[in-house]
């Protein structure tokens, strides 16, 4: 693991250090939490593009016409 | 002479070996001199794509909100998190994306001396040309009375690679 940039805004100096057991620790519980959000946006995006992908077959079904259905669903 | 009221208080260029994270105001050293805080950064992660960097203040890990909305050129969608560790701070290239592609971003926090809680709000976009590429718009809050006295951001994977700069501005109102 890479070390810790840390800037001190008084004086201006910037240090390296390694990270701390508590802040590896932190980084990984939100990396976990930044993979878990992305995922439910992702599996959110793809339940809407599905549900949309059934509604098109199901108004085709009906006998609309791909231009009819693509003025419903524009 | 009108007096100045956006001034860099401190910037950071990432080294060769990467960085875990960036704080800005180490020791509580951010000034308290100023109305607002802006952030610009301009990172990539050396792991991961299209990957979800994230901001605590004053080593804090509790207490923080998002609201995210995103495009990718070709669809778009929302997400959210009422309680969480960190606030999102939108979206950045990763090792995956483009070579030498670098997300970009403006961080802005109003009121950061107040005792009131703590909004953010976040403008990103990863520039992935030959992939999906984001834009994304976070309102965050931090439900926490205490002035920002540092502020840290991590990569969300991987460390921040080589060439990341992030650039820690103060606001003045007058």
């Amino acid at each position: 693991m890479a070390d810790v940039i840390e800037v001190n805004c008084e004086t201006g100096i910037t240090t390296t250090r390694p990270q701390t057991a508590e802040e590896i620790a932190a980084a990984e519980a939100a990396a976990a939490q930044a993979a878990a959000d992305k995922a439910a946006a992702d599996a959110a995006e793809k339940a809407k593009a599905d549900a949309k992908a059934a509604a098109i077959a199901k108004l085709t079904a009906l006998g609309l016409t791909a231009d009819e259905v693509a003025a419903l669903t524009a | 002479m009108a007096t100045s009221t956006y001034n860099l208080i401190a910037s950071t260029i990432v080294g060769s070996g990467g960085a875990s994270s960036i704080v800005f105001g180490s020791g509580g050293t951010i000034p308290n001199t100023y109305t607002d805080l802006l952030i610009k950064l301009s990172g990539r992660a050396t792991s991961g794509s299209q990957v979800n960097p994230s901001m605590t203040f004053n080593g804090s890990s509790s207490s923080y909100s998002w609201i995210g909305l995103y495009g990718t050129g070709g669809g778009g969608g929302s997400n959210n998190n009422g309680s969480t560790s960190s606030i999102l701070l939108g979206i950045m290239d990763g090792s995956g994306d483009t070579a030498s592609t670098f997300g970009s971003m403006d961080i802005y926090i109003p009121n950061y001396n107040s005792s009131n809680y703590k909004s953010v709000s976040v403008e990103a976009v990863a520039e992935a040309n030959t992939a999906t590429s984001y834009s994304y718009f976070v309102s965050g809050l931090w439900s926490n009375a205490s002035a920002i006295t540092s502020i840290t951001l991590n990569p969300g994977s991987g460390n921040f690679a080589q060439y990341s700069i992030a650039s820690l501005y103060g606001i003045k109102n007058s």
